[in-house]
């Protein structure tokens, strides 16, 4: 009995001890968590007025509670599936197109034995990447401008008729996995050159005695030698299945794509902030961040199945 | 290492194909380049390809000219130096205390900032908060909304933690305290580090537009992005937008193009540093995300 109270006694002084130790390091802290409190974890308590009629005179304490009427407006209203079915789709298909190409990348400019060579050609391809995505937009909205852009031009120069891409809903999803490849699919490969870069060199050797010829050294050790990369990079990619870059989306879609073009978040940005309804947009909002999370937490437990990372 | 001849053409045909997939993701910039110093006439009928044609600085004058690019030009400068400071002032201010095993609660910290990552309470609840917090339309409000970036905290983190201990407890046995450690030891000798994280931030800080967009209502505060968006993207999805002008020198199309390389010329000159560090930042990102 004395000797538990004593200990109590100890690890109170030892914490107190750290405290006075350790000050500054405490002090450090407060406007780090500070600022997540109130940019991050105010907004969470922000997301009650989903339950709400909310309007911005009446304020959040004014709004009167209307448990989940916005969710059900949404989950009727035409948008919803909609929105849903157009961000799946375009998730999915930049994972079908975009995922395997920046692994192909790395592969092919791993064969590349011309130290200049290769390091020209990686310069050129993550040049994109640092460029804005409203630069990069840009340029493509003007190429596939109706009349005077780039493709346009050269579609008619072969003498079929000039298309307004832009406008039809069946070219969205293409332009917007071609503009991403383009942007994002030179830096991703970095990860994968890393990858094959930390492959044993004497299994290549050890090969190459044996007689194995490119294709069989690429099955035998180079797949396999980036297949946990490759794993890792799926899991993670499937995680942000709900994470489509709205942003990009924006700069290229009009009312004239929406069919195809509006997802979750477009619709939330044109419903909550330009249409000013905060409660429907709020309530759209947290049944994407629920199946968000969903997605990255089941991602993250199959991830640490699979191998010792995770993403925390 | 002796190649047979299959080997040999497979290796040619490897260096002709990454060689085009190199030029097709630099050939849209080489274009845009070609047909800003182009003839408007030049661009509209096709006849620019590869180099300039009928070589005009009009679609630069233009440019010059145009008033509201140059405001939001100095507007980004100001957003880019400023946000990256703060922004690495409150990254390093979480990671180095975050890096210290003798910080009690450290494992409940790096949740509830990890946490942040997985749970976001999206788009409307975070403006509204700033509405809330007189943060609209105000430069400030862009400088500290986005004041950190959670994977960044954690980047500095395991830059930190690299550091060997016997330093700290050297400098502790000196009788430093950790501002002193901080600033006089970690910082100095993780300048590569700084400089990594400092591009992430500054990067972002320069291409962003969405949030600009949503936040500043007076034109006079908006960054280059905002302006950008107005004058190449939304100028060229209306067809009919900027038929004005429209003269044999000069066209909509060799105006926007002009416009485009003028914007990214920091970004084409930062470009060697960015790489290096952008490529070093990714290979940590990935091992210890």
């Amino acid at each position: 009995m004395s000797l538990d109270k004593s200990y109590n006694v100890s690890s109170l002084v030892r914490i107190r001890k750290n405290f006075t130790v350790n000050k500054i390091l405490y002090l450090m802290l407060i406007p780090f968590i500070a600022w997540y409190l109130v940019f991050l974890y105010k907004p969470m308590y922000g997301l009650l007025i989903a339950f709400k009629d909310y309007s911005l005179w009446k304020g959040f304490s004014g709004s009167p509670w209307v448990g989940f009427e916005n969710f059900i407006t949404f989950m009727k209203s035409p948008y919803f599936l909609r929105s849903l079915k157009n961000t799946f789709l375009l998730s999915f298909y930049s994972l079908l197109i975009g995922f395997p190409i920046p692994i192909i990348l790395a592969l092919l400019l791993n064969e590349v034995n011309t130290k200049w060579y290769k390091s020209t050609i990686q310069t050129m391809t993550y040049l994109p990447h640092f460029i804005s995505a409203v630069v990069i937009a840009g340029i493509v909205v003007n190429f596939l401008a109706p009349s005077n852009g780039l493709i346009n031009i050269l579609i008619a120069k072969f003498g079929a008729e000039k298309i307004y891409f832009l406008i039809k809903p069946e070219y969205f999803r293409t332009i917007y996995i071609t503009m991403n490849v383009w942007k994002e699919a030179g830096f991703a490969a970095i990860i994968y050159i890393a990858a094959l870069g930390s492959i044993d060199p004497q299994l290549y050797e050890a090969a190459v005695i044996d007689g194995a010829g490119k294709l069989r050294k690429l099955i035998s050790i180079t797949l396999p030698g980036i297949a946990p990369t490759i794993i890792i990079m799926l899991i993670m990619r499937i995680g942000k299945l709900l994470d489509v870059g709205y942003e990009t989306v924006i700069l290229l879609y009009n009312p004239a794509t929406y069919e195809t073009a509006d997802i979750l978040n477009t619709y939330i940005y044109r419903a909550g902030i330009q249409g000013g309804e905060y409660g429907l947009a709020t309530a759209a909002g947290l049944f994407n961040a629920v199946v968000a999370f969903t997605l990255v937490f089941s991602a993250n437990k199959i991830s640490r199945k699979v191998s010792e990372t995770s993403l925390w | 290492m002796i190649y047979s001849k299959s080997e040999k053409i497979s290796q040619i045909v490897i260096y002709i194909i990454v060689g085009l997939v190199g030029a097709a993701a630099l050939y849209p910039f080489i274009y845009v380049l070609s047909s800003s110093f182009s003839s408007g006439d030049a661009v509209t009928t096709g006849r620019v390809i590869l180099f300039p044609k009928e070589f005009t600085l009009t679609a630069y004058k233009k440019v010059f000219e145009e008033k509201s690019l140059w405001l939001a030009y100095a507007n980004t400068f100001y957003y880019t130096i400023f946000g990256t400071i703060v922004n690495l002032s409150l990254t390093i201010l979480g990671a180095y205390p975050l890096s210290k095993k003798r910080l009690k609660g450290r494992g409940q910290i790096s949740f509830f900032i990890a946490f942040s990552m997985w749970f976001n309470a999206g788009m409307i609840p975070f403006y509204l908060n700033l509405r809330d917090l007189h943060l609209l339309n105000s430069r400030f409000g862009i400088l500290i909304a986005f004041g950190i970036t959670t994977f960044n905290v954690i980047l500095m983190r395991t830059f930190f933690q690299s550091i060997p201990e016997s330093l700290e407890e050297a400098a502790q046995i000196d009788g430093a305290g950790d501002w002193y450690i901080l600033t006089r030891i970690y910082i100095p000798i993780s300048k590569a580090s700084m400089a990594t994280i400092g591009l992430f931030y500054a990067v972002s800080r320069w291409n962003g537009y969405f949030w600009s967009m949503l936040l500043l209502t007076d034109e006079k505060k908006v960054p280059l992005q905002v302006i950008l968006k107005k004058l190449i993207v939304e100028m060229s999805m209306n067809e009919e937008g900027m038929d004005v002008v429209t003269a044999l020198s000069f066209s909509k199309e060799t105006f926007m193009y002009a416009t485009i390389i003028v914007s990214i010329i920091p970004v084409l000159i930062a470009y060697p540093y960015l790489q290096k560090h952008f490529t070093k930042g990714a290979m940590v990102g990935s091992v210890k995300g």
